[in-house]
């Protein structure tokens, strides 16, 4: 889908000439009795290493693929930091997917805090959830599904969200207007299904389609060792089913959204060097109603060695009940494994290893990610994903041999 | 030691949080002269290390809250800085039986801008501790047992930098001797709590105010670790004694840390709210 006078080549030119003005902006703070006003935020250049061939005709071949991303943030504060407009907008050029290369605004929101209570009106995110390899519970943001494949990279959702915070924990209330479809990566790019994706022909339960006004509630409350929170959200779901269709000649898959209702339920059990985690739900909506849970702990071992580094040990269950009516999941009987190591060094060098492997079919996702603080404004990234026992007729299909090495430099403001 | 980045917690009167009373105040003079007593009379020395935890505990109560700036800087063994940017609020807790609460909010270096770690201090009992992640919104709870690690990759463990607590310690005091202009009592004062890394630690406490010092560490292996030296003490709302410095060198690594407050605050009206993790998702 290139289209003309775009060449990816001449946006990733653009961008990366773009982002070289940005870092000569001064970026910076300035405060007065009306409040203050702050820019900072982040650039980063990444590259992506296929070593992998392309599984399919037209996909892109190239062995690198170069990236620039651009987070800045614009903060201005009054009334001693009770009243905030935030504005951060997110831009990626992708040298290779189309769809990759995106625009998107993060936050933009007004946030009103009272002593007992919190409003914010606008673009915003919010994360729900306490374990490491999957995040069942949390559905209030959209992924943006061509970030990365952990599903940690969420769309901006529009919100009216209301906390209220009292001595039997904190309530929050969400109106959700204006639903975002998730991203897929283009049909010439790597890391995407075993079909491209249609998403300009998503299709929905609801006759208000992306206009539905979803509802959300969370009370969360801490006693003792025992974090934990219950909520429910009705409305859209974030996660698509597929169906196939032909379009322009090719067999594709034409994302839909149910209208769901999730109950969610979160546990931490903090205890010494022991983290015992819950999150588990339950889901109408898609054909019959279904049950899905995540548990599992992280043991630390502190100053391993006689060294200043912590060491973390992870293990997580994945059950999930949905059937064929429901989005495609990975997670359905699965175990994850990990570790987690902190040099506690001033470069706050850390690395996480896991893997994620299906019970039955063997089906194995590895990932790795380190981070390493390289000066006061600069950060080295680095991640890689792999698979293994990938099976033919399943959703990752598309992207067995999309293996790839990420490294990333960012340059803080 | 550090009564000062996460401020005191034992409260053994409650009605010493407000004004104090002219009860108060007599069971102080008393109290300063059973300890001017106790230094020619015969106490033992663990009861007259004991007295000397309370005073200095006793000084600091009522101080209800506080906010302050710090400049944190590392320096490794080749003279090689880095610096840290962090804002400091701190809750007096008017209970015995708990802790203070304390919420530091990093601003610098920028990758780690508005992360956010609020602790629940107890006195023998593992403390109440989240972290808030800014770029993923993320509260996480996490584990207290870490005691003895690095803060933030600098000399000063975890333990140090929690409220000052008579119940955390045994002590014993050593002698009287010269510190700088003042004089001070020298006390060795021995963790109770779990996952300590010291020993015990030496403290220099000067006999006017009753402020630390210095402070030697001892490791696991009873070796001399580290020193803490506290300079450029300032008194506030004409009571509490704060060190503008605390320099904190480590004699094993040849490491060390340097810590800058500035722009302290006493009394800003900071309320149990302003200190619960869910508060955390709004905190910059």
């Amino acid at each position: 889908m290139i289209r003309p006078g775009f060449h990816p080549g001449a946006r990733f030119a653009a961008a990366a000439l773009a982002v070289l003005l940005w870092l000569q902006a001064a970026p910076g703070e300035a405060a007065s009795s009306n409040g203050s006003f702050e820019i900072g935020g982040s650039v980063a250049a990444e590259l992506r290493v296929f070593p992998g061939d392309r599984s399919f005709d037209g996909q892109d071949r190239s062995t690198l693929s170069p990236s620039v991303v651009m987070a800045p943030e614009f903060v201005h504060e009054w009334d001693g930091g009770n009243e905030r407009l935030t504005f951060i907008p997110f831009a990626r050029v992708d040298a290779h997917d189309e769809n990759r290369s995106h625009l998107d605004i993060r936050e933009a929101h007004w946030l009103h805090a009272a002593d007992s209570w919190d409003l914010t009106v606008g673009l915003g995110k919010v994360f729900w959830g306490v374990t490491e390899s999957r995040h069942l519970v949390d559905i209030v943001n959209q992924t943006d599904a061509v970030e990365s494949v952990d599903g940690e990279d969420k769309l901006g959702q529009p919100m009216v969200q209301l906390n209220w915070h009292t001595d039997w924990g904190s309530l929050g209330l969400f109106a959700l207007p204006g639903f975002r479809e998730r991203t897929f990566a283009d049909d010439e790019a790597r890391v995407r299904g075993s079909k491209p994706v249609r998403g300009a022909d998503a299709t929905y339960d609801s006759s208000s389609e992306a206009k539905h006004v979803d509802l959300a509630a969370r009370w969360s409350h801490a006693i003792g060792d025992v974090d934990f929170a219950l909520s429910h959200f009705h409305g859209t779901s974030r996660e698509p089913t597929f169906s196939e269709a032909v379009r322009d000649g090719k067999d594709v898959f034409i994302p839909h959204y149910d209208q769901i209702d999730q109950s969610g339920l979160e546990v931490q059990l903090t205890k010494g060097a022991w983290l015992w985690k819950l999150e588990t739900m339950t889901r109408s909506g898609h054909g019959d109603r279904f049950a899905a849970a995540v548990a599992g702990f992280e043991y630390t071992l502190y100053q391993v060695a006689e060294t200043s580094a912590d060491l973390g040990l992870l293990t997580e269950i994945h059950y999930d009940g949905r059937d064929s009516a429901a989005p495609a999941t990975a997670a359905n009987n699965d175990v994850f494994v990990g570790a987690r190591l902190t040099l506690n060094n001033t470069s706050d060098t850390e690395m996480l290893v896991g893997a994620i492997i299906d019970r039955i079919t063997q089906e194995t996702f590895i990932s790795v990610e380190g981070a390493h603080r390289l000066s006061d404004y600069w950060k080295a990234e680095a991640e890689v994903r792999w698979s293994a026992n990938v099976p033919d007729n399943g959703f990752f299909a598309g992207a067995k041999n999309d293996d790839f090495v990420l490294l990333r430099a960012e340059r803080f403001f | 030691m550090t009564t000062h980045l996460h401020p005191n917690l034992s409260r053994p009167n409650k009605m010493n949080a407000g004004k104090p009373t002219a009860t108060a105040i007599f069971a102080g003079l008393l109290l300063a002269l059973a300890v001017g007593i106790g230094n020619a009379q015969a106490a033992t020395p663990a009861e007259k290390g004991l007295e000397i935890a309370k005073e200095m505990d006793r000084r600091d109560l009522g101080f209800k809250d506080s906010r302050a700036n710090l400049t944190m800087t590392l320096t490794n063994r080749h003279g090689e800085q880095t610096t840290r940017k962090l804002r400091l609020s701190s809750l007096e807790v008017p209970h015995t039986a708990t802790g203070d609460k304390s919420l530091t909010v990093f601003n610098y270096p920028r990758d780690i801008k508005g992360t956010a770690f609020l602790s629940f201090t107890k006195i023998l009992d593992p403390d109440d501790q989240w972290l808030y992640l800014p770029a993923v919104k993320r509260v996480k709870r996490i584990s207290s047992a870490n005691k003895s690690g690095p803060f933030v990759g600098s000399e000063f463990a975890y333990e140090d930098l929690v409220s000052f607590e008579v119940g955390k310690y045994s002590y014993k005091w050593l002698k009287d001797e010269a510190c700088g202009d003042l004089t001070c009592f020298v006390i060795e004062r021995t963790p109770k709590y779990e996952n300590s890394g010291y020993t015990k630690q030496i403290v220099w406490v000067d006999q006017g105010e009753y402020r630390v010092q210095k402070v030697d560490f001892y490791d696991r292996k009873d070796s001399l670790l580290k020193t803490l030296v506290q300079t450029q003490f300032k008194q506030y709302v004409d009571k509490y004694w704060r060190p503008s410095l605390m320099v904190v060198k480590n004699l094993q690594t040849g490491k060390a840390t340097e810590l800058r407050f500035s722009d302290y605050e006493f009394r800003v009206g900071l309320k149990e709210q302003d200190f619960t993790s869910s508060r955390l998702k709004r905190i910059r």
